[in-house]
């Protein structure tokens, strides 16, 4: 016999089923409970840098749209801060960076309102260096200040819920006009196939002046967007 | 100086594969590719953050917050409640819990819910809460009915509420379904059984809790919740140094 490790074990994930929107977006599924709804508003009115739109569609193994997804978005804000203590530096007032969306129940569309994030420290392994903060230095809730050797390309993450999806999939949001720092990207390059890389770059156009990203998340099949085990 | 960690690697064979064809919706719905396995950075261990400015109290009585004035829902009483731990058995104070639920007849309120059982007007079906400092959380509700959904012909989901979790990181996200104790439907049920270890499957059957029964009101059910614990801060030189 051994001496027993004490640590406990994650509680197993379930599908969100198909009412997720009752719990997560009861207003968004037609229907009026709470006086504040969590996640509409990803960047608040304070928000610096480009206001975009990031909008699409989530297809199955039969080409089919899902209708009965919930989307959680995570991201920094246009200087690569994200609103938590350990993302050394500050946000704008009212910025939270994270956001939740449902599908229209017809069409499978999603879509969200919000500014493009700056490109984010990558941690030390990817090649950017973590040490003590120098005094001018931005500064975490640790005390650590971030050279920024290597950088992530401006991304968004993405967690995507439904039914028949056991466990929720993480992947993220890279842009295409961002083409020299995707080709830097740690995280991109970590993807063996070149040709799955731009499963994760959203294409941009105009629309009455705003820009607009399209990403559309294929769960399987051809195309299959690259889902990572974070 | 302390350095903030990374979080364990989510233990895959725990949780149900992508891909369980006893529940027929998973078939389309599952990547076949591997997934990109990431060291973590910024990204994944910070997430949102939520305060009391954001929800209301009333949010954690399911009996009560969509009930008419005077009224409340039908149903057999029940208090919901628990910690949200990690996996070092840490509680994580201060973190968004959000559920969803049936009414006691089985329907959900939900335009594509089209059970026969009755709409209960005055049971809208959702609660959250924050936990409080020492991680403990609590809703009060009725027990969600069994249902039937269409995956064999005969299918019913045994009594269950779902439930949503955030943690401090989005690395640690979850949405899971929490189960009552000695319902004869969860051996049965394919959503349970896409969870491959039977001790598993177990962590998410609520326990009866008779100590937390308030007498003459409402039976307690306890629902412990672990997230993805964190690596402590002892190997700092070779995680960042590596
Ligand atoms: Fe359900």
């Amino acid at each position: 016999m051994v001496q027993k490790l004490d640590y406990l074990k994650e509680t197993p994930s379930q599908t969100a089923g198909p009412y997720v929107h009752i719990g997560l977006a009861p207003g968004a599924a037609g229907f009026d409970i709470y006086q504040q709804e969590l996640g509409w508003d990803i960047a608040g009115p304070n928000a610096k840098g480009e206001r975009i739109r990031v909008e699409g569609i989530v297809i199955d193994a039969t080409g089919s749209p899902v209708k009965d997804v919930m989307l959680e978005a995570w991201q920094a804000n246009s200087e690569g801060v994200y609103a938590h203590p350990e993302s050394p530096g500050e946000v704008e007032e009212g910025f939270r960076g994270w956001g939740r969306v449902i599908t229209d129940f017809e069409t499978g569309e999603w879509g969200f309102d919000t500014i493009k994030p700056g490109p984010v420290a990558a941690r030390a392994a990817m090649g950017g260096e973590v040490r003590p903060a120098a005094d001018e230095e931005l500064q975490d809730a640790y005390g650590r200040g971030h050279a920024g050797l290597r950088q992530m390309a401006p991304h968004i993450n993405l967690w995507i819920v439904a039914r028949g999806i056991n466990i929720g999939l993480n992947t993220r949001i890279y842009f295409e006009d961002e083409a020299e720092a995707n080709a830097e990207d740690p995280v991109m390059n970590l993807i063996e196939w070149e040709r799955r890389r731009k499963t994760l770059i959203a294409t941009r156009t105009l629309r009455d002046g705003l820009p607009v990203y399209r990403f559309d998340i294929k769960l399987q099949g051809e195309d299959e967007t690259v889902f990572f085990d974070i | 100086m302390t350095t903030p960690a990374e979080f364990y690697e989510r233990d895959r064979a725990w949780h149900p594969p992508a891909q369980t064809p006893i529940y027929k919706t998973s078939v389309t719905r599952s990547p076949q590719y591997a997934l990109l396995s990431l060291q973590q950075s910024v990204s994944e261990i910070t997430g949102p953050t939520f305060g009391h400015t954001d929800i209301d109290p009333l949010d954690r009585d399911l009996i009560h917050n969509y009930a008419k004035d005077g009224g409340s829902a039908i149903g057999e009483r029940i208090i919901l409640h628990g910690r949200v731990l990690d996996e070092n058995a840490r509680p994580i104070p201060n973190t968004l819990v959000e559920i969803w639920q049936a009414n006691a007849g089985g329907r959900y309120r939900h335009k594509k819910d089209t059970y026969l059982a009755p709409i209960d007007p005055n049971f809208g079906g959702c609660g959250r809460t924050l936990t409080d400092e020492n991680g403990h959380y609590y809703f009060r509700t009725v027990k969600p009915g069994a249902y039937p959904w269409r995956n064999y012909v005969n299918s019913w989901r045994p009594a269950h509420i779902h439930m949503s979790i955030f943690g401090t990181a989005f690395c640690q996200r979850l949405i899971t379904q929490c189960y009552f104790e000695g319902d004869p439907l969860i051996e049965r049920c394919p959503i349970v059984n896409t969870i491959p270890d039977m001790a598993a499957q177990g962590q998410l059957v609520a326990a009866l809790d008779m100590n937390a029964t308030i007498p003459l009101d409402t039976i307690a059910y306890k629902f412990d919740i672990v997230l993805r614990g964190r690596r402590s801060t002892m190997f700092e030189n070779r995680l960042d140094g590596n």
